[in-house]
């Protein structure tokens, strides 16, 4: 009786989360959804999920750090290193022959994604000519982001999968490094541009060449998975390029009319048709 | 998902490839539950650890995919570098949150999930490991009412992650890894 007592508890701190915040979390994916509002609850010491709405509620605890522990809270510099390659390989060369890039990186989270995508099309020549769009639905996650500077304890790892991902530097050359933490170049930022963005409820706003969403769809439900991909499709130009999580797929959706697969290693998607089906 | 379709949840680290090699060659060929593992491995491993478990267990061994149905008589492996978790529409979900125990996937969320969404009969099982991954997660399983059975520490080759769990959770059993797999047998015949 203890397990559906929470259910219930759940419904109503997802409602209080709309109805004071104007954040609709309801189409999000259950069972991640619901470890975080118990990491939540961990968090701000409560005993249940009905004193965390409570504590909402009475402004008690503040929403953005709800919000940022709510999204997408963790991600490395050049995740899953394939995919890099995938993207140098298949789209870096299709980018090239436009004067002008738009990519829209959809949850960036902290930025770690962000610089490194920034660090290969600098090394591909192919940054000066790009805005990259980094979005998030959490302002902490964004500050973070434009702050870009992280601890350095992953700093091993990140070198290794840079050099993976086929980096032609050294990663070093693209940091300083003091006091346990790593601060990214300005310059890598200077043609990015952070906004808080939300899938469930926000729209179009650029035309992009490169859209990269990865591993955000996993914890919406298919529904919201849906309306997410026909922004993705709407934001992208013909022959458009969307690249997901590498364990993310869009085989369960219905997409022959808007994607066609490139690359299972990305994955990496093309958009296809000029009008909507 | 069957209504009341049994699952075993099982936790791995060092020492876990031989383990589970030899706990899936034990399993009958009719399992008529579901097994979902966690293995602490390098994400590169688990393609060459489906195939090389497929070769001696008689019941098909998988990855879990997001959003893929529970299938009964399957045995799943995690992604790499990714948490695994149940769906209560009997499905799997991947995340990419914080490291437990410094692991991802990791098998505390896996077990947690499990003890949280599922509905049928739930075993957890705890193997070889030298950290303390699948002890928390174990006490949530029993306390859901499944039941756990973990590898015997003289046995394993790594004794910390069971004698973790036993201290932590208990054991409703605690076996060499031959008669885990006869309990699961015996627990889920056809």
């Amino acid at each position: 009786m203890k397990r559906s007592v929470e259910d219930i508890e759940l419904g109503l701190f997802v409602e209080a989360l709309k109805q004071r915040h104007g954040y609709d979390f309801s189409g999000y994916a259950e069972a991640s959804f619901r470890r975080r509002v118990q990491g939540l609850c961990i968090h701000f010491r409560t005993d249940n999920i009905s004193q965390l709405t409570e504590q909402l509620l009475h402004d008690r605890i503040a929403i953005g750090d709800v919000v940022s522990q709510l999204s997408v809270p963790v991600s490395e510099f050049f995740r899953d290193p394939p995919s890099f390659a995938t993207l140098r390989r298949a789209v870096f060369p299709v980018l090239a022959s436009y004067p002008h890039i738009n990519i829209w990186q959809a949850g960036c989270a902290r930025g770690e994604e962000v610089y490194s995508l920034a660090i290969l099309l600098t090394e591909a020549g192919l940054y000066d000519r790009c805005r990259i769009y980094a979005t998030d639905i959490s302002g902490h996650a964004l500050a973070a982001a434009r702050e870009g500077v992280y601890p350095d304890r992953e700093l091993r790892q990140s070198a290794s999968s840079y050099f993976e991902a086929g980096g032609s530097g050294t990663l070093s050359d693209y940091f300083h490094a003091r006091y346990g933490h790593i601060k990214l170049d300005d310059d890598l930022k200077r043609n990015v541009t952070f906004a808080e963005h939300n899938l469930a409820l926000d729209g179009v706003f650029c035309e992009a060449q490169l859209v990269l969403c990865r591993n955000v769809l996993i914890y919406f439900k298919p529904p919201l998975q849906r309306r997410a991909l026909d922004l993705f499709h709407a934001s992208l130009v013909r022959g458009g390029f969307l690249c997901l999580g590498n364990k993310e797929s869009l085989s369960r959706h219905d997409i022959g009319d808007h994607f066609a697969l490139v690359d299972r290693q990305g994955p990496l998607y093309r958009r296809v048709l000029d009008t909507d089906a | 998902m069957r209504e009341g379709a049994s699952l075993v949840v099982v936790g791995a680290s060092a020492g876990g490839v031989l383990a589970l090699r030899s706990l899936l060659s034990g399993l009958r060929a009719d399992l008529a539950a579901s097994l979902v593992i966690v293995l602490h491995i390098r994400e590169s491993g688990v393609d060459s650890l489906i195939g090389l478990l497929n070769q001696s267990s008689r019941i098909p061994v998988r990855e879990a995919l997001h959003g893929a149905p529970i299938e009964t008589g399957v045995a799943y492996v995690a992604p790499g570098n990714y948490h695994l978790l149940i769906e209560r529409e009997g499905c799997f979900a991947l995340s990419v949150d914080d490291k437990v125990c410094h692991a991802r996937p990791s098998i505390d969320v896996l077990f947690a999930s499990a003890a949280d969404a599922w509905r049928g009969p739930l075993v957890g099982v705890v193997l070889t490991g030298s950290n303390e991954d699948g002890a928390r997660g174990l006490a949530e399983i029993r306390a859901r009412g499944g039941r756990a059975w973990v590898q015997s520490p003289a046995e394993a080759e790594a004794p910390q992650m069971p004698e973790a769990a036993v201290r932590v959770a208990g054991a409703d059993a605690v076996l060499p890894l031959a008669d885990i797999a006869r309990n699961i047998n015996q627990a889920f015949p056809p």
